[in-house]
């Protein structure tokens, strides 16, 4: 996606899920188990997350076991306002993490100690991608491809992106933008709220994104 | 009398036929992560060629792997009454049961196994071993440079140390192993993999039935088409509860009309099935609105029907490994009340998809809040279905294949 005046390619991507040995029985066990974790553990329970958060009431794996098994409703929700989207390495990230709980545990220290209901299980997030055949070389094009291409995919172009880019957006908008050089469709692109919408719903506005340049 | 339209048997599924259902770009997927994968080839032992949920997977699995390219053999373990005891009694132990082998048992299965390595070739690129009966055919792998998974479909969780101690070996000189939950594993030396089990959306058990048939399914049972029906779906068997089910239907009977359906048959390998049923019918006492069905193994579209009719479906186990009955009620949007055990909360997010019971009073009280609200009740139904959709289909499993294999592909 780096090179410039390239064709868009498109991908199919998906991931297998590795089981880690490490679990967390307390507060102060995850704390630790997120100092010492791998970046793909840490992308699985944050970024990946957000594929399936539609089930659940918040989208980081973190904050979701911190209020249904240590029932830490307030750090759970510290937790969940972590925006992933403000982290471009995983060094901002896993601080981003850890910090909330340092400081929940500082602050009420029976907490590291007190038994989940049930234990983290640390997993682990390994991407597979291979190429598709078809490249887009315009705006339309790329709303084509888009259209067709399944909901994983999706979540790989727009959301795990960042992470791979370390930029603050995704493969559609920076090949916009760098290719294009049409920088308000990317940045409206990249104002879609990851958070609150489904993949579907996502992928539906950002096809309205860019076919509302398309037929502007 | 069942109607003959419905009940016509479904022609095997080739893989466009889930079109419809997961999408042409779920599809469209598929062929595109099967397509590195089109000169390699596979093979899949387990032990039993009919009967069991693996069986019933890699019925459809291994033809739709080899639909998209991946030639693939499904092969099946030889072995007499005496290895199938053994093997059964170190099931029992995996789960935590007691163990008390005989002296002889060790050598016996690695005796069969060793015969069965002998008769079978492995020169395929992936050799998928199911459960633990053919474990030790990994002793082939010395000679060949294929990649082995095993794929454990049980809880390991709390396993005997004296069949865990003689079995973790075999389990380690895999290049990985595959999970149904992350609660199941143990601390292993290779990667360990999480891939739910999954259920066919084509199969007579879950597939679209007319509602006509669905009625006279219903009502041939005797039961009343247009009052409520809670149904539990289930082998006789205690980690089942289903006298406990019945304590949970008396206690919605003191405040809400329904009928109550124990729809399952006994196991041919538990004994204890027929006395279960006993005790279940003796609970029952008699009451019309139960109705305890004891049905053969091959009723898929009976209890297809069964489950389609119910208000609300019930599966309060005690113990339960996936409990992929949940799965199958949830893919035909009923709201379930189950019990928080095993591989349920997967399928199960309280509030969400279902509602999780730890009780028999937890499960009155939930069957009464269903009963009472039929909104929530449709709306957990369709976030169910959906749930259902985007993770426990059988394409999902061949997806996760595909992937393990192009995984293993890039490593060696």
């Amino acid at each position: 996606m780096d090179d410039t005046h390239a064709p868009f390619r498109f991908v199919t991507a998906s991931y297998l899920v590795l089981i880690r040995p490490e679990r967390a029985w307390t507060l102060g066990e995850l704390a630790e188990g997120l100092r010492t974790c791998s970046n793909a553990s840490l992308f699985h329970h944050t970024f990946q997350s957000l594929e399936r958060h539609h089930y659940t009431r918040f989208s980081s794996d973190f904050a979701q076991w911190t209020l249904t098994a240590c029932n830490e409703a307030q750090l759970a929700e510290r937790l969940a306002s972590v925006d992933v989207r403000d982290c471009v390495t995983f060094e901002e990230l896993r601080d981003a993490i850890v910090t909330p709980i340092a400081s929940h545990l500082s602050m009420s220290p029976a907490s590291a100690n007190r038994a989940a209901f049930e234990p983290f299980f640390f997993c682990e997030h390994e991407s597979i991608e291979v190429p598709l055949g078809p490249q887009a070389s315009t705006l339309r094009e790329l709303a084509e491809g888009i259209r067709l291409l399944d909901l994983q995919t999706i979540h790989h172009h727009f959301i795990n992106s960042r992470v791979r880019l370390h930029l603050k957006t995704n493969d559609f908008s920076h090949w916009i933008r760098h290719n294009l050089g049409l920088t308000g469709v990317a940045q409206r692109l990249d104002r879609i709220d990851i958070y609150m919408n489904t993949l579907d719903d996502l992928r539906r506005e950002i096809l309205s994104a860019i076919r509302s340049e398309v037929y502007a | 009398m069942i109607t003959e339209h419905a009940a016509t048997p479904a022609r095997t599924p080739s893989i466009g036929d889930y079109e419809p259902i997961i999408g042409a770009a779920d599809l469209n997927a598929l062929r595109a992560f099967a397509k590195p994968l089109r000169t390699k080839r596979a093979k899949m032992v387990n032990a039993t060629a009919v009967g069991g949920g693996i069986a019933e997977i890699l019925n459809r699995l291994v033809p739709l792997l080899n639909e998209l390219g991946v030639e693939t053999k499904w092969e099946v373990l030889t072995g007499g009454d005496d290895f199938f005891a053994v093997t059964k009694a170190f099931h029992n132990a995996l789960h935590g049961g007691s163990f008390e082998p005989r002296p002889d048992w060790f050598e016996l299965f690695l005796a069969v196994n060793d015969e069965n390595r002998r008769r079978l070739l492995f020169d395929d690129d992936f050799v998928v071993i199911h459960d633990p009966q053919p474990l030790a055919l990994v002793e082939a792998r010395a000679l060949l440079r294929a990649n082995w998974i095993w794929r454990c479909h049980i809880d390991l969780s709390h396993p005997h140390p004296d069949v865990w101690g003689f079995l973790r070996p075999f389990v380690e000189r895999f290049d990985g192993a595959i999970f149904s939950s992350p609660s199941f594993t143990q601390k292993l030396s290779i990667p360990q993999y999480l891939v739910y089990p999954t259920i066919d959306p084509l199969a007579d058990k879950n597939r679209e039935l007319d509602p006509a048939f669905v009625t006279s399914v219903v009502e041939k049972f005797g039961i009343d088409p247009d009052r409520p029906i809670v149904t539990q779906v289930s082998r006789f068997d205690r980690l089942k509860d289903p006298v406990g089910v019945i304590q949970a239907y008396r206690l919605v009977r003191r405040f809400a009309d329904c009928q109550l359906v124990l729809a399952g048959g006994g196991a041919s390998d538990d004994p204890e099935g027929g006395l279960v049923l006993r005790e279940v019918q003796e609970a029952a006492s008699q009451d019309p609105d139960i109705h305890v069905l004891n049905l053969p193994p091959w009723s898929h579209l009976e209890i297809n029907a069964l489950q389609r009719a119910s208000t609300v479906i019930v599966q309060k186990s005690i113990r339960e490994g996936f409990g992929l009955t949940v799965s199958e009620a949830l893919w035909k949007g009923r709201p379930v009340v189950a019990a928080a055990v095993g591989g349920i909360p997967s399928q199960v997010i309280h509030k969400v998809t279902g509602l999780l019971v730890h009780s028999i009073e937890g499960a009155a009280y939930q069957i009464r809040y269903l009963l009472a609200n039929p909104d929530v009740a449709r709306r957990l139904g369709e976030n169910g279905h959906q749930h259902v959709k985007e993770n426990f289909l059988i394409t999902h499993n061949l997806k996760r294949y595909l992937l393990l294999f192009l995984a293993l592909s890039a490593k060696s």
